[in-house]
C-alpha cells in the first residue's frame, strides 16, 4: 500500500503565489483529479510532488505500509506521463523502453516490450526510431514505458493530448485498470478526463 | 557483488550506452570535437612549422589543443538532455549518480577516441615522439579521467542556463587549472626525457585532483542536477 501525503504546500514564483495551502492524502486504488485554468499551478504541483521544483513551504511525504520513504523512492514507484517530458528520438521504440526499464534495475524481455507495443498500438514499429513518430506517437509510447515499469504512483499530465480518438480509448482503460493497483494524479482541463478521478481538486479558485 | 549494486552499474552502463548508441547515430560530439582538434593540430603545426618550438612549448600546446577540443563538445551530452526534453526521464527514472557516472563515461570514451586520433597526428605533424611513452601515459590517462570527471559536473550546470557554448569554457577553465598545471608538467619531462623523480609532485597533484573532483562532483551532482 503507497500513500501520498501532501500537508499546506505553496508555491512562489518571485512575488507571485502559484498556489497556496494545499493539502491532500492518496492511497493506492485512489485518484485525484487536478483541475483549473491554464496557468493555474496544475504542472507545477506535479512537478512539486515529484521533485523537479522546490516548494516555497508545505511537506511532501510518501509512505510505503505506513513507512516514510526517501526521497529516492520515487524513482522505483513513480511514473510521470506528460507533454514535457520526452522520450529519445535518436533511438527507437524499444530501445527507449529497453532503456527506461534497465534504469529501474529491470531489463524488459521482448515479450513485455511486444505486449506494450500492441496495447498502445503501437504494434510492428517497435524497431523504428522515435524521431520518425509522430506526437501522438510519441504519446503512446511514454504509455507503453509506463506499463513496462508497473508504477505504484501515476502522475498524469494532460494525459490525452496529441492523441486521437482511439488513442484516447486507450488511455482511458490503462488509468482505468492503474486505478486498482496504484494511486493516480492527472492534471487536465478536460472534464472527460478529469471524471476518471473519484476525487478533484481545484486549482486558481 | 550484491544486487543492489550489480543493478546500478546496469543503469550507469545503460545511460552510456544510450548515449553512444545516440552518438553513433547523430555524430553531435565525436564530429565537434575532432573537427576542432584537427583544424587546430593543422594550424598549429603550419604557423610552427618554421619556428622550431621548444619541447616545453609543444606540451603545453598539445593539452591546449585536448582541452578546446573537449570544450568543444562535451557538454553536449547534458546540453542535448535539457534541449530535447529527456532530461526529465532521467531525473524520474536513476539516482543522480547513475546518470552522473554514465556521463562520465560517455566523456570519457570520447576524450579517449580522440586521444587516440591525436597523439600521432600531433607526433607526426610537430615532430616530437615522447623520449618516455611511460610518464607520456602517466600524463595522458589521469589527465584526461580528470578533464572528464571535471567537465561532466560542469556540464550538468551549464546545461540549466542560457549562454550554454561560452559558459562551459569559462567555468571549465578555473576548475580544470590545477590539472592543466600537472599534466603540462608531466608532459613536458615526457618530451625532455626526464626521470621519474621529477613527475612525482605533479603527479601526485594529478591523481589527487581525480579523487577529490570525483569525490566532489559526486557528492554535488544530485542538488546541481535536481535544481
Amino acid at each position: 500500500m503507497l500513500k501520498l501525503e501532501v500537508k499546506n504546500l505553496a508555491k512562489r514564483f518571485g512575488p507571485r503565489k502559484v498556489f497556496a495551502e494545499i493539502s491532500f492524502s492518496l492511497e493506492t486504488g485512489q485518484s485525484l483529479a487536478v483541475t483549473g485554468p491554464n496557468g493555474s499551478g496544475k504542472t507545477t504541483l506535479i512537478k512539486t510532488i515529484l521533485g523537479l521544483a522546490a516548494p516555497s513551504r508545505g511537506e511532501i511525504a510518501l509512505f510505503r505500509d505506513e513507512k516514510k520513504l526517501e526521497f529516492d523512492a520515487y524513482y522505483k514507484e513513480a511514473f510521470l506521463i506528460a507533454p514535457y517530458m520526452n522520450l529519445y528520438d535518436t533511438l527507437t521504440g524499444r530501445e527507449n523502453l529497453l532503456f527506461l526499464s534497465r534504469l529501474g534495475g529491470l531489463a524488459a524481455t521482448d515479450e513485455a516490450m511486444e505486449a506494450a507495443l500492441d496495447r498502445v498500438g503501437l504494434a510492428g514499429r517497435g524497431k523504428d526510431l522515435v524521431g520518425g513518430y509522430s506526437s501522438g506517437m510519441k504519446q503512446r509510447l511514454k504509455y507503453a514505458a509506463a506499463l513496462i515499469k508497473k508504477p505504484a504512483a501515476v502522475f498524469l499530465d494532460e494525459p490525452t493530448s496529441n492523441l486521437d480518438e482511439a488513442g484516447k480509448g486507450i488511455v482511458f482503460s490503462l488509468i482505468k485498470e492503474w486505478k486498482k493497483t496504484a494511486l493516480v494524479v492527472i492534471a487536465t482541463n478536460e472534464k472527460e478526463e478529469a471524471t476518471l478521478a473519484e476525487r478533484s481538486l481545484e486549482l486558481g479558485r | 557483488m550484491p544486487s543492489g549494486a550489480l543493478n546500478w552499474v546496469g543503469s550507469v552502463l545503460a545511460v552510456t550506452a544510450k548515449d553512444i548508441r545516440s552518438e553513433f547515430r547523430t555524430r553531435y560530439a565525436l564530429n565537434a570535437i575532432l573537427m576542432f582538434a584537427l583544424v587546430t593540430l593543422t594550424v598549429i603545426s603550419f604557423g610552427l612549422g618554421l619556428l622550431n618550438p621548444s619541447k616545453e612549448i609543444l606540451a603545453a600546446l598539445f593539452w591546449i589543443i585536448l582541452f578546446f577540443a573537449a570544450m568543444s563538445g562535451l557538454a553536449h551530452a547534458f546540453v542535448r538532455e535539457e534541449e530535447s526534453g529527456t532530461s526529465l526521464v532521467l531525473k524520474l527514472s536513476c539516482p543522480g549518480t547513475v546518470v552522473f557516472f554514465g556521463k562520465m563515461i560517455f566523456n570519457l570514451i570520447l576524450l579517449g577516441v580522440l586521444a587516440i586520433l591525436i597523439v600521432p597526428l600531433f607526433i607526426i605533424l610537430l615532430k616530437i615522439i615522447p623520449a618516455d611513452w611511460g610518464i607520456f601515459l602517466l600524463a595522458l590517462i589521469p589527465g584526461i579521467i580528470g578533464l572528464a570527471g571535471a567537465t561532466t559536473i560542469v556540464a550538468a550546470v551549464v546545461s540549466q542556463a542560457t549562454v550554454k557554448g561560452a559558459l562551459f569554457t569559462v567555468l571549465s577553465f578555473p576548475v580544470l587549472l590545477p590539472l592543466l598545471v600537472a599534466v603540462i608538467e608531466i608532459t613536458e619531462v615526457a618530451f625532455l626525457g626526464g626521470t621519474w623523480a621529477e613527475i612525482k609532485a605533479p603527479l601526485q597533484l594529478l591523481i589527487a585532483y581525480d579523487v577529490v573532483m570525483t569525490t566532489l562532483s559526486v557528492m554535488l551532482f544530485d542538488f546541481v542536477w535536481r535544481q
